[in-house]
């Protein structure tokens, strides 16, 4: 997958290093503050109430 | 179908018509698949544990400011009543706070716990629903409001989302919990004999802290430990949280009780003595 995404990641070897690294800055961003927003209430670790 | 699943393989190197090699490359890139993929797994949970641990406290702590300014606007929209002149004749009447009154999600009090840091206060939202706990403290929706006879009941994170009940562990019997609200302030103090620092001393049995299971609903009863439909013997605050630490196999709580009467914040617009500390 990560060669498949480098080898298609366009111009010289600088290039491909600033792209791969916005690429990963991307899906960080994605994951903190869309994914994991949502999945947060499906998982137990964060109750902090009683409930019968 | 073979050129599918070769991706990985640069077409111009594929030399065409190689059987064996192709076979080999295939096996060679599904178990390089498999080694990214659990790796990219790793990361991803990483990542969330510094989402969990980090990233909650940064968008807590701004929702917090915008509370604290809420809340604000709205305590100096509502004029706090001035105290009126007493007939010299007359003892002056008691101070009674005005009923309070807020829909869910909405901040109404600002909690203060000395033992917690000097300068330790969080706006307190109505309702204890994950979203609102998000913003900070949540009250639970149906119990006392400060300075009713019930159970003033509480709830906060322990780690992550601001972490505001981090150190509720070291809250000690006699500790003042300080709760301010439009227009009074409410002293609590955690139950307890101060002197010897045993919680359980009290003599109506409510212990000051103790450690439950997150199903003890009794907790915060009108009479904590009580029935859940039962009397109020008097005016109590409870604080749930998880506990241990890093966990929500166990819930943290401390009880404290109302000590003396309001104060009204136009004889004290600074907070009461017991708010030094």
């Amino acid at each position: 997958m990560y060669t498949w995404i480098w080898r298609h990641l366009p111009g010289p070897f600088p290039a491909k290093a600033f792209g791969a690294l916005v690429l990963v800055l991307a899906v960080s961003a994605l994951l903190l503050f869309v994914v994991f927003p949502q999945v947060e209430p499906l998982l137990p670790f964060t109750e902090v109430t009683v409930t019968p | 179908m073979s050129s599918a699943v070769d991706l990985d393989e640069p077409p111009a190197v594929s030399p065409g018509g190689d059987r064996p090699p192709r076979r080999r490359d295939w096996g060679r890139t599904f178990i390089r698949g498999i080694g990214q993929t659990l790796i990219t797994l790793g990361l991803v949970a990483l990542l969330f544990v510094g989402y969990e641990l980090r990233v909650t406290d940064f968008l807590s702590d701004r929702q917090q400011d915008q509370l604290s300014e809420q809340i604000q606007e709205q305590w100096a929209d509502t004029p706090t009543v001035a105290p009126a002149v007493p007939a010299p004749s007359q003892p002056a009447p008691p101070f009674t706070p005005a009923p309070i009154s807020v829909g869910v999600g909405d901040p109404f009090a600002v909690l203060h716990i000395p033992r917690l840091g000097t300068d330790w206060s969080r706006v307190v939202v109505e309702g204890a629903a994950q979203d609102q706990l998000a913003q900070g403290p949540g009250h639970y929706i149906g119990t006392a409001m400060p300075g009713e006879q019930g159970n003033l009941a509480l709830a906060g994170h322990r780690v992550g989302r601001g972490s505001p009940f981090l150190d509720l562990d070291q809250m000690r019997p006699g500790d003042p919990i300080v709760v301010e609200t439009a227009d009074a302030w409410f002293v609590y103090r955690v139950l307890g004999d101060p002197a010897t620092g045993d919680f359980a001393t009290d003599p109506s049995g409510i212990p000051g802290q103790q450690i439950v299971r997150p199903e003890a609903v009794s907790v915060i009863a009108p009479t904590p430990g009580g029935a859940a439909d039962g009397p109020a013997s008097g005016a109590y605050l409870t604080l749930t949280t998880c506990h241990p630490k890093y966990s929500a196999q166990q819930r943290l709580i401390i009880h404290a009780r109302l000590d003396g009467a309001a104060i009204s914040k136009a004889t004290a617009p600074d907070g009461p003595p017991a708010l030094a500390g």
